[in-house]
């Protein structure tokens, strides 16, 4: 992870005419994970981008209205809510980024039983969301929940942190970072046994404390780990859907009109309502936001991320 | 030489095949399977014995129950649909039915009721004219119907020293007794925003409308259907019902069931999950509506069997579906107290199957004041809107005259999109 810079491939010669027998073995060898591609991925995204500038019955063909679709969503109040919802979810979710830093050091620092924090921290990750969800949503009850019991004992009045909209996205915020925890630790972790020990035994001797290695060592050479972690935790948080569905399920549920966000919007408008282009345009808007986030947290890393030990 | 031998027996094969497929008159011997798909819950086990007594009375013909839960049910059944893939026969509701009619989804049966003589007299009208899509089509009989009433919790009345509603009480009754309960942490009443089991009783029961009758427009917000909201929004405003928070952290039917409500509006459907938990059997009491301004109303629906217009086996399908809708079903499904069956005369088996509970005649009662469940237009969509324009006069930030205004117009859209 330390030093991600691709090294450079050393190209074929180019040649001219037809193909070898091994560029044959090499087609035939990928063939299966090309194909697999081509009609799980692309063919499903190519058909989704043609949806979105369809207007599309439930059933038959749909005919051509140009970016209808998408000027109707940018005009919609519920689609900015949802946008706002998913951009508040994903910058708390960010916040599980240092806790997940702070802890893999500590974890680092302990010389026995490290193996049981990771399992630990590790065992939301692979619990159905479902049931996580589930357990949540009991916890956070309003009147009967776990976490409403704990603060009324120190003297806080609970809130309906699931049945009220203004809370909604911070529940949420708090199981996903609870949930996504583990994973960062893993990949952290990793980035942290790849910095050489003689590093911090050499800055020891120097006179560094702890806390000095922690923020003039760590962080550096852990930088691009973390920008990786960083990448991955906002692609998620803004995909996420899972949560809405299941803390919010219930039919009756009114606080799911200010709590949704983009992809559960695309859910309600494909398969609620059955509103399949505007779905579409929702899921196209969706993919080029990541794209954006994504390219702008590349040219920020240049600012902040080390690459050579 | 070879190669033309090979061809010559490949279509001579294919021939074969053919004639195998076209081949054999209706209801042959030939051993099919068609999928059966429901969100059954409570009516699994009837489901299964109605789709064994059809194996039993036609041995070539197996049922398979694919049981879906309720959330992904028609998601699931639009994406099989789409994909060619749906279920042979599956349940269907008033308000999902237009999209599938008009694309073409659904089976035709009326011939299969003409030829096996089915009487449309022994199936409630006001279900029959629910799905009912005006293009002459039958796409299905209905398996149970429901109407509404007031369940009560007897426990909590005698604790709070109420006497039992009557027969005959008001609206005002109503409210009196949902503000005498309330108290030592019991609600009176759970005035959930819900319009099956909820306003949509309330206010035909006040003279008004949901839709204007020609199915063009919104009359929600007609004088007399805002006064059929300001009944719950009132409930709310006493404080004699939990808030709309609380009901939706804890949904209405598990709270009146754990006791922490008295009173709660709903349908005939509820029967026998609460006849199954015993500690609860005795306290359940059911009155009829309150009276309203116009008398009492209720909405009335019911789920219909229907079968896949891509079905393979179109002719077992329809059978099936004429079974599942029939005498025999009806019979199956009363025993098991799941539902009501919609089979005329029928209801008494239902009661029947649930002895300690002595008031059920109200729900039977209720057929003679019962008008079919709004569902026009692309009913799902208008009526997935009602919590974004009707829960801030739930909450009393805005008066149900305006909520119900804001409503219209979202609905009228709908309607005009077609």
């Amino acid at each position: 992870m330390t030093s991600t810079v691709a090294a450079p491939v050393r190209r074929p010669r180019r040649r001219t005419g037809v193909l070898s027998r091994t560029d044959w073995a090499a087609f035939a060898f990928i063939a299966p994970a090309t194909i697999g591609l081509a009609t799980l991925y692309l063919w499903p995204f190519v058909s989704t981008f043609v949806l979105s500038f369809l207007d599309v019955p439930t059933f038959g063909p749909g005919t051509f209205t140009g970016a209808d679709n998408y000027v109707d969503l940018l005009g919609d109040d519920g689609f900015w809510r949802a946008f706002g919802n998913s951009a508040l979810y994903t910058g708390l979710v960010l916040l599980g980024v240092p806790i997940a830093i702070v802890l893999a050091a500590l974890i680092q620092q302990i010389s026995r039983g490290r193996g049981v924090y990771r399992v630990l921290f590790f065992l939301p990750v692979v619990t159905l969301p479902v049931a996580v969800g589930m357990v949540w949503r009991f916890l956070l009850n309003g009147d009967f929940g776990l976490v409403n019991y704990v603060l009324s004992l120190v003297g806080i009045e609970g809130q309906y942190w699931v049945a009220d909209a203004r809370f909604t996205i911070y529940a949420f915020a708090v199981v996903g970072i609870w949930m996504g925890l583990g994973i960062n630790l893993i990949i952290l972790g990793a980035g942290l046994q790849s910095i050489p020990v003689e590093l911090y035994e050499a800055s020891a001797l120097d006179g560094a404390g702890r806390i000095r290695q922690f923020f003039s060592l760590t962080l550096p050479l852990l930088s691009p780990t973390i920008f990786f972690v960083i990448v991955l935790t906002v692609i998620s948080a803004l995909q996420m859907f899972d949560l809405v569905f299941i803390m919010l399920g219930s039919v009756n549920n009114t606080a799911i009109d200010g709590s949704k966000t983009i992809v559960y919007l695309f859910y309600e408008e494909a398969f609620v309502q059955f509103h399949r282009g505007p779905a579409a345009a929702i899921a196209v808007v969706l993919l080029i936001v990541i794209m954006i986030a994504t390219a702008i947290q590349f040219r920020l890393q240049r600012k902040w991320v080390t690459y050579d030990t | 030489m070879h190669r033309k031998l090979l061809l010559a027996g490949a279509v001579v094969a294919t021939a074969t095949l053919l004639a195998g497929c076209s081949g054999g008159d209706p209801g042959s011997d030939e051993d099919v399977t068609i999928t059966y798909s429901v969100w059954a819950g409570t009516q699994t086990p009837a489901m299964q014995a109605i789709a064994d007594a059809f194996t039993e009375e036609n041995p070539n013909i197996t049922v398979e129950l694919v049981e879906l839960p309720w959330p992904q049910y028609w998601s699931t059944l639009q994406t099989g649909a789409q994909g060619g893939t749906a279920p042979d026969a599956f349940w269907m509701l008033a308000q999902q039915i237009k999209p599938y009619a008009e694309g073409g989804q659904l089976l035709d049966i009326s011939d299969a009721i003409e030829s096996e003589g089915v009487d449309l007299a022994d199936y409630p009208q006001a279900v029959l004219d629910l799905y009912d899509q005006g293009d002459g089509a039958i796409y299905g009989l209905p398996k149970d119907f429901d109407t509404n009433a007031v369940w009560y919790n007897k426990a909590l009345f005698d604790a709070a020293g109420v006497d039992y509603p009557s027969e005959d009480w008001t609206w005002e009754d109503f409210r009196e007794t949902a503000k005498a309960l309330t108290g030592d942490g019991v609600w009176g009443v759970a005035a959930p925003i819900d319009y099956q089991g909820g306003y949509y009783n309330t206010i035909f029961s006040a003279g008004g409308e949901v839709i204007s009758s020609d199915g063009k427009t919104a009359e929600i917000d007609s004088p007399e259907a805002i006064e059929g909201i300001e009944f719950w929004t009132n409930l709310q405003a006493d404080g004699s019902s939990p808030t709309l928070q609380q009901l939706s952290d804890t949904e209405a039917v598990t709270q009146f069931q754990q006791g922490k409500v008295a009173m709660y509006m709903s349908g005939a459907y509820w029967a026998l999950q609460f006849y199954n938990d015993e500690a609860f059997r005795a306290n359940v009491g059911v009155a009829p509506l309150p009276l309203g301004p116009a008398g009492r109303t209720t909405v009335s629906s019911g789920i219909t069997n229907v079968g896949y217009a891509n079905t393979e086996h179109p002719e077992e399908v329809a059978k099936f579906l004429l079974f599942a809708s029939g005498e025999r079903a009806a019979q199956i499904q009363a025993e098991s107290g799941a539902v009501l069956p919609a089979f005329a005369g029928t209801s008494q088996t239902w009661m029947d199957a649930m002895p300690e509970f002595t008031d059920l005649q109200v729900f039977i009662d209720a057929i003679e004041y019962s008008v079919p469940l709004p569902v026009q237009g692309n009913a799902a969509e208008w009526q997935g809107l009602q919590t974004e324009f009707l829960t801030a006069a739930w909450n009393g930030e805005t008066s149900a005259a305006d909520a119900a205004k804001a409503y219209k117009a979202a609905i009228d859209e709908v309607l005009a999109a077609g």
